[in-house]
């Protein structure tokens, strides 16, 4: 599975070293593609994000500085956004993996006799994303929303206060982004549970493990690989999400995340330097994240 | 003696006891009404060929299956109803099983943890020492070569004192030098920790070199049970014949017998066969007699009231092995029969197309309980479901095995 990709891998370690021009040469376009599509908007984002206004210019109309304010500026002013996305993504991301981690072990561990099932239980979890996740985010603002037959059956049923909405508030954008990103949870995780050999499972059964204690110590740690895509996968993007929150969507005033920060400083208030700094900080931060949490699963020596 | 909270160890081997076990998988039957027991202490080896029950038996002895019908009992306490993690009992298994994400230290200390004993890492480098490999305890199980794994699957199973010690076919997958080193091993390891062992296997010489008790299965039953010397010398059936080592046999009417013996004909030769040593005693029967036994020579033995001889026949063939010349006779209206001749001279004693009589000590042949047609039992009266099963299990045994 392409997630694996993402796993830590030591793969390079046996590759042939042979210096040779064809390989240099064939190594060309994907260098030069990075070069252009990666290095170089990376260097005009943080140079963009150290811009200053010029004086007496129009809205929009800045020039090179090295204006390092602008970094705490934004964290002055959008440091609750900030935390917001960082909070959402972290509860879609643990969501999206208790809400996964059944599924994939039903597809690839208990289904594995059926291959049919199997198939057909992925096609569903896939099927989704032929459709446009814009269309099925509105879809879900429909169906949460107050003349909603879900709405109203649970303000019937009492689980709702009378007053209530469910559009615009944190737990509608929590559900989007866990919603949007369980494939990308599901089929890591599938990839690695797919196979778990159930040897080693009654292996633990035989030395006095419990089902449970057998889970956690055996299957857990054997699907780590699976677990870490997994969060990485949903983590990145939800973080930098800026759909699910929208007031257009399922957020509201005060569901703010940082991609809506950016967005509207890079299209309404064309502030682009605040928006350049913010997209720095996310990248820093999910980076920082990102390394800690791979070093700290250990799962180095698993692949 | 060691502190700990958990359930003890075993303080020795306990018996275990199968009572009308059945086990019915969709499509066939694995299991048909088996009963058996072992002493507590004892090398117990389960032979027979792939498909034909013994890993079935293994794995309902584990907890690692159900049975369909019948009773296990171990240390006289009955643990049908109880899952694998609950049973005294570990297991070595085939593939090993080692837990790849944890260091050979922890594969061992596993089941010392999950029973909460308190010095489960000093019990887990005292095992490693027992298998000598306890310099290798910081190591994953994928830096150790086969013999190794093999070693710390034993240490693994072994650390836990089980009542009894459960090893599928675990010598499978080493080369010879390091199987007997292995045998030897495991039955040191017996006589110092005095567990019971139970050994699965399809390698009859396995089975008879470790085993103080060997029971043939075939097609989910027992076919006979006993000594390995007992079972080698008086098969009861023409699948233990012919399992266990090789065998000559002839089918034939009961002419005529006295107080101790009776006289089998063989393409009119008269063949003695000491009735302590026959199943049967009358009508048509198959009698054996292991291609050791067999003289050859190049003239007609002189009639010897206790020697048996079939004869003139030409031999077909001739294998040098070392040890023994293996020969193949092939004697009109009886059929081929093998001789192996210990090498006692320089050269071979005779060669293809030499015409032999083959002769054997009337006290060498013995009587199978079977005759002709229930011999065949084993190849013809399958169900389709039950002969695809086990072509499965054969060419899965074989895969694992390369």
């Amino acid at each position: 599975m392409a997630f694996s990709a993402f796993a830590p891998s030591t793969v390079s370690e046996q590759a042939p070293r042979r210096k040779s021009r064809v390989a240099l040469l064939l190594l060309l376009p994907g260098i030069l593609y990075l070069l252009l599509f990666f290095l170089v908007p990376l260097l005009s984002l943080i140079l963009t994000s150290l811009q200053a206004p010029t004086v007496s210019g129009d809205i929009g109309q800045y020039r090179t500085a090295f204006e390092w304010q602008n970094y705490s500026t934004a964290i002055g002013q959008y440091g609750g956004q900030i935390l917001r996305s960082f909070v959402y993504a972290v509860l879609a991301t643990v969501f999206a993996l208790l809400f996964s981690y059944p599924l994939a072990y039903f597809i690839g561990v208990k289904a594995r006799p059926y291959p049919l099932l199997q198939n057909l239980a992925l096609i569903l979890v896939i099927a989704p994303f032929f459709i446009s996740f814009l269309l099925r985010t509105l879809a879900w603002k429909q169906l949460l929303s107050d003349e909603s037959a879900i709405v109203t059956g649970l303000k019937a049923l009492a689980l709702l206060a009378p007053d209530a909405h469910v559009t615009g508030t944190p737990v509608a954008v929590v559900f989007g982004l866990t919603y949007n990103f369980i494939p990308f949870m599901t089929l890591p995780l599938y990839a690695s549970l797919e196979r778990l050999d159930l040897r080693y499972l009654e292996a633990g059964n035989d030395l006095y493990a419990t089902p449970f204690s057998t889970f956690l110590r055996v299957t857990i740690p054997l699907s780590m690989p699976g677990i870490v895509s997994g969060v990485l996968l949903t983590f990145i993007p939800a973080a930098g999400d800026y759909v699910n929150a929208s007031r257009e969507f399922l957020g509201g005033t005060g569901t703010t995340m940082i991609g809506n920060v950016i967005e509207s400083n890079f299209l309404v208030s064309l502030n682009y330097p605040a928006a350049a700094a913010m997209s720095v900080m996310l990248m820093v931060a999910i980076l920082i994240l990102v390394t800690i949490y791979v070093r700290r699963s250990g799962t180095e020596d698993l692949l | 003696m060691a502190a700990m909270t958990g359930s003890a160890f075993a303080e020795a081997g306990a018996d275990l006891k199968l009572v009308g076990v059945q086990k019915r998988f969709p499509g066939f039957t694995a299991i048909e009404n088996l009963d058996l027991t072992i002493p507590a202490g004892s090398f117990f080896a389960l032979l027979g060929p792939s498909g034909c029950g013994k890993t079935t038996t293994l794995r309902l002895v584990a907890g690692l299956e159900e049975v369909s019908a019948g009773r296990i009992l171990i240390g006289g306490k009955d643990v049908t109803a109880t899952k694998a993690y609950q049973r005294p009992v570990n297991t070595v298994f085939q593939s090993y099983a080692l837990f790849p994400h944890l260091s050979i230290l922890e594969n061992v200390a596993f089941g010392l943890r999950r029973r909460k004993m308190t010095d489960a890492l000093t019990r887990a480098h005292e095992a490693l020492n027992l298998v000598e490999l306890d310099h290798l305890s910081a190591r994953k199980p994928a830096q150790l070569s086969g013999g190794q794994q093999q070693r710390v699957a034993l240490a693994r199973a072994v650390v836990n004192r089980p009542a009894l010690l459960l090893l599928d076919e675990p010598l499978g997958a080493l080369d010879l030098k390091l199987r007997r080193q292995m045998q030897l091993e495991l039955k040191s390891i017996q006589g110092e920790v005095g567990l019971t062992f139970l050994h699965v296997t399809h390698d009859q010489e396995e089975a008879m070199t470790m085993a103080d008790t060997v029971a043939v299965m075939n097609k989910g039953r027992i076919e006979q049970m006993g000594a390995p010397a007992i079972l080698y010398e008086l098969p009861r059936t023409a699948f233990v014949a012919n399992f266990l080592g090789q065998s000559n046999l002839f089918s034939g009417l009961v002419a005529g017998e006295t107080s101790n013996s009776i006289a089998v004909d063989i393409a009119g030769s008269r063949i003695v066969v000491p009735k302590s040593r026959a199943q049967r005693h009358g009508g048509e029967v198959t009698i054996g007699v292991r291609p050791e036994k067999l003289i050859l020579t190049r003239t007609a033995p002189n009639a010897n009231s206790a020697l048996n001889s079939l004869g003139p026949g030409r031999i077909t063939d001739v294998s040098f092995s070392g040890v023994s010349t293996q020969f193949s006779v092939e004697i009109p209206s009886v059929g081929a029969v093998v001789v192996f001749a210990q090498n006692l001279q320089a050269s071979p004693m005779a060669s293809v197309g030499d015409a032999v009589w083959v002769s054997w000590n009337v006290e060498h042949g013995f009587g199978l309980e079977d005759d002709e047609r229930s011999a065949a039992r084993f190849s013809a009266d399958e169900s389709t479901a039950m002969i695809a099963a086990h072509r499965k299990d054969a060419l899965l045994a074989e895969l694992e095995d390369s």
